[in-house]
C-alpha cells in the first residue's frame, strides 16, 4: 500500500472491529484492519460458553460465532481487513512496521487506533515459587487448547484466582474431563460476585480463601504444589496449575514506543476521545485497562471510532492535556488525561476506576480541589466503578480523584 | 535412541559424557580432529543441565584467578569463538562491560582489579569516575562512585553457540545419543561403557557431566578427586522495553564467592537482573523463589532506577557445578584414557572451546593420533539474536507463531527438521525463543502443543480433548 489509509486499526477483537465499522458507518474512506490472526473476534473466539453480542447484533453468538459475524459485518462495511499482518512498531509519525507472510513493510495512515486487547499474567510476572514444569497454564491458554485444537493440558489442576474468568475457567475444565483439584483465592473474599462463586462448591471443588501457592513441583510436568492456607502448608497433588485472571494489557507497542504505558492501567494513557500523548494515536477496548467484557469492548471501540471519524476533519496537532491524579486505592482511571476539546463528543462519558484492593470509605471528584461528586461505599479490586465526566473537568487545571478511608 | 540405529558405530574412538555446552565443543573439537565420537547424554536434548541457565556472558578473564587454567581456558574459549562464530551463524554484542563500585570501599578495590585484570594479559580496561561511566550509560544510579570499564565483555546467545558446536560435529560424523545414561565403565585397554541404552565400547572418555561430574567418574571406576557442591543462580528477565535503558553489562564488584547481581542486555533485547549465588544439596531443583526474585526486582532498579515498574517477561534458576575448591578441575588419567572436565563453575559458556582444544591436547598425551577429516562441511544455525537479520523480516515465513518474540512457523517447522531437533519442550524454546516472551505461552501455546505433538519426550498436551 503506498497511498496512507485514513485509519489504521491495530487488532481485530470486538474493540478494533467496532472501530472500523463506525469509520466506514461515518464515511471514513479508507480504514484497513490489521490482524495477526487469521480470524476476526480476538479473545472472544475461544470463549465458547459467553454469550456474545445481545447488544450490538440483537442476537446470541458463542465463541468462534461472534468473530464470523464480525468478519461479515466488516467485509460488508467495506473495511480493508488484513489477516496475518502483526504490527511489531508504532512509530510516532502515524506509521507502523508490520510483518506478513509476504515480508515487513511499512504503513502509514492519518490516525492510528490500536485495539490489541488484554492477556492475564503468566506464572513468570506473578513470581511465583518453584520448579518450572509443563503445565501451568492460563485461562486463554486453556481454552485455546480446547476450542482451537481439541487438546487438552492437564487433568487435574489446581486453579489459582476467583475472577469472573476463573469461573469460566472452571466449566472449561469440568466441560473437558479435567477435574480441578481446588480453587484458591489469596485474598479473604471471592473477587467474583454470587451466584457465580457458588459454583465451586456447587460442582464439589473445595474453594480455598486466604491460600497461596509457594511452591510448584515437577521435573518435567507439574506433578503437586505446596499451599499456605490458614497458617500451614500443605500439599496438593495435581498435573497442572490454571493461572486465572490478572489480566494486564496487550500494550507492548506502546510499552516500546515513545509514547509509553500508565503506571495505573499499563496500558496506553488517553484523553476523553481515547487520544493518546500523540495525537495520531488512540485506541480503544481491554488494551486501555483490564478487563471488561466483550460487549464493553465493542462499545468503547465504536466511541473511539466515531471520535476519530471526527478528528479526520481537523488539524490532528491537540493541546497540552492535563493529567487525572487519584489517591491510593485507586488503582486507575480511564480516562488518565484530559485535554480541551475541540469535539462535541468524547469518547467517555465516564472515568472507569478501579481499586487496588477492598476498602470501604468516600471517593470524590475534585476539579481544581472543589468535589463536585462523591459516593460513599465498600470498593471491591477488579469491579467497575464509574465516575461521571462532565463537559467543564476538560477545563480544569487540576483534577484529583479523592478517597477517604473509613476504618 | 537405541544403539542398533547406528551400526557400525558401536565403536568409537572417544566418548564424550554430558551434552551441556563444554561436552558439545568437546565433541566438535575431536571431531575436527577426525575422531569417531559419540556424545552421549542423559537428558531429552543438549543444554540438561548446567547449561540451560546463565547469564550469556562471554567473559574476558579479567578477573579470573592468576595463571589459573580457568582463566588460560577462558581466554583461549573467547578467542575461538570470536574466530568462528561468524561462519556458524552465531552472534556477538560488543556491549562491554561497567565494573561498578556504589561505595568508596568499592572503588578503592577497582585498582586491584584493573591490575590482575592487566596481569591476566586484559588490556582494554580504565578505570573511571562515576560521571565519564555514567556519560558511556547514563541510566545508570546516581549512587556511582566509580568504575571500571572492560570493553571485551561481551553477550552472545547461550544455547544457539552450544548447538552450532554439536552441528557440526554431527556433520563431521559424531554420533550423538540422547536419553542415553552412562550407569557403569570398565577400562581393560579400551573403555566399555554400560548406558542405559546399552553398551558402547570406546578407546577414551572424556566426562563432561557438569552437575555430575564426580558421579560419572565415580561410575567410571575413577578415584574420585571432587565434590560437586552445586550453587544456584536465580535470575529474573524483564520486558523488552528495559533493553534500551541497558546497553552495557553491569557487573558489581566481585566476592570471594560470586561475580554477584549483573544487570546485563541479553542477545534477544531483554535485560537480565542476576544471578544470586545459594549453595545446595540438590543438584535437580533449580526453583525460583517469590522473595529472592523480589529482591532482585529492588536491586536491579537501583543500579539502574529506570528499570523500576517495567514488567517481568520471564524468572529462571540454573545450577553451578561448583566444588569445594574454586579451580576448575580438570584431570587426565594416561592410564585410563580417561579425561575429566569437572568443576566448570561459573565460566564454561567462555572456556568451553578452550577446554575442548585442551581435553584434545590432554588425549593427544596419551599417544594417540588422528587423521583430520580432509574438507570441512559449512554449518551454520538459525539467528535468534536480535542483532541480525530474523525470519520474521524475510517474506514467505508461514505466519507468526510467537507474537511476543516474532517467531514464524518456518522456524519452528526448521527446528524440528533440523540435525538435531529438539527433545523437549524446553529444547523448542532455547532453539525457537517461541513462548519466551512477555506473554509465557498465553497467545502461542496451544498452537505449539498442536505443532509439536508426537515430537517431544514430554508432550504439552496431556491427551487429545473432545473436539469442540
Ligand atoms: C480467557 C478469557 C475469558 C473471557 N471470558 C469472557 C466472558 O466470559 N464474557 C465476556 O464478555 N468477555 C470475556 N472475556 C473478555 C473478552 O474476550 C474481551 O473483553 C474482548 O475480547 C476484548 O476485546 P478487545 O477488542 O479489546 O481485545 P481482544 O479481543 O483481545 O482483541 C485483540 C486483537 O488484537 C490482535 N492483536 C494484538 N496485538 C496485535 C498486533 N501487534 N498486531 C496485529 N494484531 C494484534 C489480537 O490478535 C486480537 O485479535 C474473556 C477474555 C479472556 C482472555
Ligand atoms: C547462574 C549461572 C550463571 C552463569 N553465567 C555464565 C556466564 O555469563 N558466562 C559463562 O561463561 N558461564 C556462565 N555460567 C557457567 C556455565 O553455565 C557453566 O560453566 C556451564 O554451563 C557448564 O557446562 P557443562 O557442560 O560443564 O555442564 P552441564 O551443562 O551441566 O552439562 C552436563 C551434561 O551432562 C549430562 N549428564 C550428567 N550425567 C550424565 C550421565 N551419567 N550420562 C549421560 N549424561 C549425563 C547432564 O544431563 C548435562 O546435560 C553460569 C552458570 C550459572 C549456573
Amino acid at each position: 500500500m503506498n497511498t496512507p489509509a485514513d485509519v489504521l486499526v491495530v487488532g481485530g477483537g470486538p474493540a478494533g472491529v467496532a472501530a472500523a465499522l463506525e469509520l466506514r458507518r461515518r464515511g471514513v474512506e479508507k480504514v484497513v484492519l490489521l490482524e495477526r490472526d487469521c480470524h476476526l473476534g480476538g479473545a472472544t473466539r475461544h470463549c465458547s460458553h459467553s454469550p456474545f453480542g445481545m447488544r450490538e447484533f440483537g442476537r446470541v453468538y458463542f465463541g468462534a460465532g461472534y468473530g464470523r459475524r464480525l468478519e461479515r459485518e466488516a467485509e460488508q462495511a467495506g473495511v480493508d481487513v488484513r489477516f496475518g499482518h502483526s504490527v511489531v512498531r508504532l512509530g510516532e509519525d502515524g506509521s507502523v512496521l508490520v510483518t506478513s507472510p509476504q515480508g515487513v513493510e511499512t504503513l502509514r495512515a492519518r490516525r492510528i487506533i490500536a485495539s490489541t486487547g488484554a492477556r492475564e499474567q503468566p506464572r513468570s510476572a506473578r513470581l511465583i515459587s518453584g520448579d518450572r514444569p509443563i503445565g501451568v497454564v492460563t485461562t486463554g491458554t486453556l481454552q485455546s487448547y480446547v476450542a482451537f485444537h481439541g487438546l487438552m493440558p492437564f487433568r487435574r489442576p489446581v486453579v489459582v484466582g476467583s475472577e469472573l474468568v476463573s469461573l469460566s475457567a472452571i466449566l472449561t475444565c469440568l466441560a473437558h474431563g479435567a477435574r480441578p483439584v481446588a480453587m484458591l483465592e489469596q485474598g479473604s473474599h471471592a473477587l467474583a460476585r454470587a451466584p457465580l462463586t457458588w459454583l465451586p462448591s456447587l460442582t464439589g471443588i473445595p474453594f480455598l480463601r486466604g491460600a497461596e501457592i509457594v511452591d510448584i513441583r515437577g521435573r518435567d510436568r507439574v506433578e503437586a504444589v505446596q499451599i499456605r492456607h490458614a497458617g500451614e502448608i500443605r500439599t496438593l497433588e495435581c498435573d497442572g496449575v490454571l493461572l486465572t485472571g490478572r489480566f494486564t494489557p496487550e500494550a507492548s507497542l506502546f510499552l516500546q514506543s515513545d509514547t509509553g504505558v500508565d503506571a495505573g492501567s499499563a496500558g496506553p494513557a488517553v484523553d476523553q476521545d481515547g487520544r493518546s500523548a500523540n495525537p495520531l494515536l488512540f485506541a480503544g477496548g481491554n488494551v486501555l485497562r483490564a478487563v471488561e467484557t466483550g460487549g464493553w469492548a465493542f462499545r468503547e471501540g465504536r466511541s473511539v471510532g466515531a471520535v476519530v471519524a471526527a478528528d479526520l476533519k481537523r488539524d490532528p496537532a491537540a493541546p497540552e492535556f492535563i493529567p487525572v491524579t487519584y489517591d491510593d486505592p485507586v488503582k486507575l482511571t480511564v480516562p488518565s488525561l484530559l485535554r480541551p476539546s475541540h469535539l462535541r463528543e468524547g469518547a467517555f462519558w465516564h472515568f472507569q476506576l478501579r481499586f487496588r484492593r477492598r476498602a470501604v470509605g468516600r471517593l470524590s471528584l475534585e476539579l481544581d480541589g472543589q468535589a463536585i461528586w462523591s459516593r460513599r461505599g465498600r470498593w471491591l479490586p477488579e469491579r467497575r466503578v464509574l465516575a461521571p465526566l462532565p463537559p467543564r473537568a476538560l477545563l480544569a487545571a487540576h483534577v484529583h480523584f479523592r478517597f477517604q478511608e473509613e476504618s | 535412541m537405541p544403539l542398533q540405529s547406528t551400526p557400525g558405530h558401536a565403536s568409537f574412538d572417544v566418548a564424550v559424557i554430558g551434552a551441556g555446552v563444554v561436552g558439545c565443543a568437546v565433541a566438535r573439537r575431536f571431531a575436527l580432529a577426525g575422531a569417531k565420537v559419540v556424545l552421549v547424554e542423559k537428558g531429552a536434548d543438549i543444554l540438561s543441565g548446567a547449561s540451560k541457565a546463565n547469564s550469556a556472558i562471554l567473559h574476558t578473564g579479567f578477573d579470573a584467578p592468576a595463571s589459573s587454567l580457568e582463566l588460560e581456558l577462558v581466554r583461549a574459549g573467547r578467542e575461538e569463538y570470536l574466530e568462528i562464530y561468524k561462519q556458524l551463524g552465531l552472534s556477538l554484542v560488543r556491549t562491554g562491560a561497567l565494573v561498578c563500585a556504589w561505595s568508596e570501599l568499592e572503588a578503592g578495590k577497582l585498582e586491584d582489579i584493573a591490575r590482575q585484570g592487566r596481569e591476566n594479559g586484559i588490556s582494554e580496561l580504565g578505570l573511571m569516575t562515576a560521571a565519564a561511566a555514567r556519560a558511556t550509560m547514563p541510566t545508570l544510579s546516581n549512587g556511582l562512585v566509580a568504575a571500571l570499564e572492560v570493553e571485551g565483555e561481551h553477550i552472545i546467545d547461550p544455547w544457539s553457540a552450544p548447538l552450532a558446536y554439536l552441528t557440526q560435529a554431527l556433520a563431521l560424523g559424531c554420533v550423538f545419543l540422547r536419553g542415553t545414561e552412562v550407569l557403569r565403565g570398565e577400562f581393560d585397554g579400551r573403555w566399555r561403557l554400560e548406558t542405559s541404552a546399552g553398551i558402547l565400547e570406546v578407546g577414551a572418555v572424556v566426562n563432561a557431566a557438569g552437575l555430575y561430574g564426580d558421579t560419572v567418574d565415580k561410575r567410571l571406576g575413577l578415584a574420585p578427586e571432587f565434590e560437586i557442591k552445586p550453587r544456584k543462580g536465580q535470575f529474573v528477565v524483564l520486558d523488552k522495553a528495559a533493553f534500551r535503558h541497558v546497553p552495557r553489562i553491569v557487573l558489581p564488584v566481585p566476592t570471594e564467592i560470586t561475580k554477584g547481581i549483573v544487570v546485563c542486555p541479553t542477545a534477544f533485547g531483554n535485560v537480565l537482573i542476576g544471578p544470586t549465588a545459594e549453595e545446595q544439596d540438590d543438584r535437580v531443583r533449580a526453583t525460583v523463589e517469590t522473595r529472592t526474585l523480589e529482591a532482585l526486582l529492588v536491586r536491579g532498579a537501583e543500579i539502574v532506577p529506570a528499570l523500576a515498574g517495567i514488567p517481568v517477561t520471564a524468572v529462571y534458576a540454573g545450577l553451578r557445578p561448583a566444588t569445594e575448591k574454586k579451580a576448575y578441575r580438570v584431570i587426565a588419567r594416561p592410564e585410563k584414557r580417561a579425561i575429566t572436565l569437572g568443576g566448570i563453575r561459573s565460566t564454561g559458556l567462555s572456556a568451553a572451546l578452550g577446554l575442548a582444544r585442551h581435553a584434545l591436547q590432554l588425549h593427544e598425551g596419551f599417544g594417540a593420533a588422528f587423521a583430520p577429516p580432509s574438507a570441512l562441511p559449512a554449518v551454520s544455525v538459525p539467528n535468534l539474536t536480535e542483532t541480525c537479520q530474523r525470519d520474521w523480516q524475510q517474506p514467505g515465513h508461514g505466519e507468526i507463531v510467537c507474537h511476543c518474540e516474532l517467531v514464524t512457523r518456518r522456524e519452528i517447522e526448521a527446528a524440528l527438521a533440523s540435525p538435531v531437533p529438539p527433545g523437549d519442550f524446553g529444547g523448542l524454546r532455547r532453539r525457537t525463543r517461541a513462548g519466551m516472551g512477555r506473554c509465557q505461552g498465553f497467545y502461542c501455546n496451544a498452537r505449539l502443543a498442536e505443532m509439536t505433538r508426537g515430537r517431544l519426550a514430554t508432550p504439552l498436551a496431556v491427551d487429545e480433548g473432545r473436539k469442540p
